[in-house]
């Protein structure tokens, strides 16, 4: 049973690298679509049935096939129903989710472990998918609502210097917690640090011009996938260190592509400055 | 140190998936640009298998994270199906030059 369990991830995680492969032909990437999403169900299958044959509660279950079946059909009428023009938005919104999941599981982590017996790197771990979860799940929302229009740009002094203050702040925080200098349990400590992240998040993409939305969302998308591979390590789960590997590296290599197709750098579109145009 | 030299199977594993991912896209044409993103964000929705399995090991009377448990594999499963769905109609769009 375990064999074919891990022979079922690695096929899933080939299934995702053919699929981005695919993906990147005119000519093939139906196929490649196709093949990714079939890989991903195959991960999702195994998953719930090699876990299920030891004695799992069945409101677990219970819950677990509701909220599968609700997600799958929203995803399915969510894609059917947008407008040509509203696609970059509804995927933005789908990369907030992926983020939320990722900070979901931060926090779900952090309320079950004891921090005495838990192993140091396994704490980093879980501070690292947790602030990039939450990074990208408000910085997606944000993004999603500026190509909604509803959201204007805020290129405030303030905006920009606070953004950074919280930057360093997430960096500083953890560093100082492992130091032992603050006297907070480890669950207390990562909820503040969801909060930091996720103000964090709009903030980060505040500044940033309308235009340049599609160059956030690849690049928030990658952000997600390196979240994935996070958690991934903590579950010691190769298909998803890879799924999220090959996602943060793809998508990181995208946003660089996307920026040079529209003859821009990245640092002036975080920046969110303009050639001619100096705002600030 | 310790934890590198343990961990040096994963380390390994890690440098050769970043590198894969790079060289697979590498020459995406730009009219690719956002399907391919809308597929990756799909991909990254490969997260659901984690929330599943910490889902299996909750207590049935821990209720707080049955509920953020809930919520994550509901997030998680959008993010699949919307991801794929959506990229799917992308690409309908799409007519094969004859």
């Amino acid at each position: 049973m375990h064999a074919i369990i891990e022979i079922g991830y690695l096929i899933a995680t080939l299934s995702f690298l053919g699929g981005l492969k695919f993906m990147s032909s005119p000519k093939r990437a139906k196929t490649g679509n196709l093949i990714a999403a079939l890989g991903m169900v195959l991960a999702v299958i195994l998953t719930f049935f090699a876990g299920t044959t030891e004695t799992v509660p069945y409101t677990n279950l219970i819950i677990m096939v509701l909220a599968i079946t609700v997600g799958t059909l929203l995803g399915k009428r969510l894609s059917d129903k947008v407008q040509m023009t509203g696609m970059p938005q509804l995927v933005s919104l789908f990369n907030a989710t992926g983020g939320g999941c990722a900070m979901l599981l931060g926090l779900m982590e952090a309320n079950q472990i004891k921090t005495e017996i838990t192993h140091f790197g396994n704490q980093v771990l879980l501070i690292a998918g947790l602030t990039t979860g939450a990074i990208a799940l408000t910085g997606s929302i944000i993004a999603e609502r500026k190509l909604a229009g509803t959201v204007k740009d805020k290129r405030g002094r303030a905006v920009i210097f606070s953004a950074r203050i919280l930057l360093a702040l997430l960096l500083l925080l953890p560093t100082l917690y492992f130091l032992g200098f603050i006297p907070l349990d480890f669950m207390a400590f990562m909820y503040i640090l969801a909060i930091i992240a996720m103000v964090y998040g709009v903030l980060f993409v505040l500044p940033i011009g309308g235009a340049d939305m599609p160059v956030v969302i690849s690049l928030l998308n990658s952000i997600t996938g390196i979240a994935t591979a996070f958690a991934g390590f903590v579950y010691g789960n190769k298909a998803m260190i890879a799924g999220g590997i090959f996602v943060g590296a793809a998508g990181i290599l995208l946003t660089l592509l996307m920026c040079r197709a529209m003859n821009r750098s990245l640092l002036k579109v975080l920046a969110g400055t303009f050639k001619n145009n100096k705002t600030g | 140190m310790d934890f590198i030299t343990h961990h040096l199977q994963e380390i390994y594993f890690v440098l050769f998936c970043v590198f894969i991912g790079i060289e697979v896209i590498a020459n995406v044409p730009a009219i690719l640009h956002t399907p391919l993103m809308s597929g990756a964000n799909a991909i990254s929705g490969v997260i659901l298998v984690g929330a599943i399995l910490l889902m299996l090991r909750v207590p049935q009377d821990d209720y707080l994270n049955l509920t953020l448990g809930g919520i994550a594999v509901f997030l998680g499963t959008l993010n699949i199906s919307g991801g794929f769905f959506v990229t799917g109609r992308m690409l309908k769009m799409f007519k094969p030059k004859k």
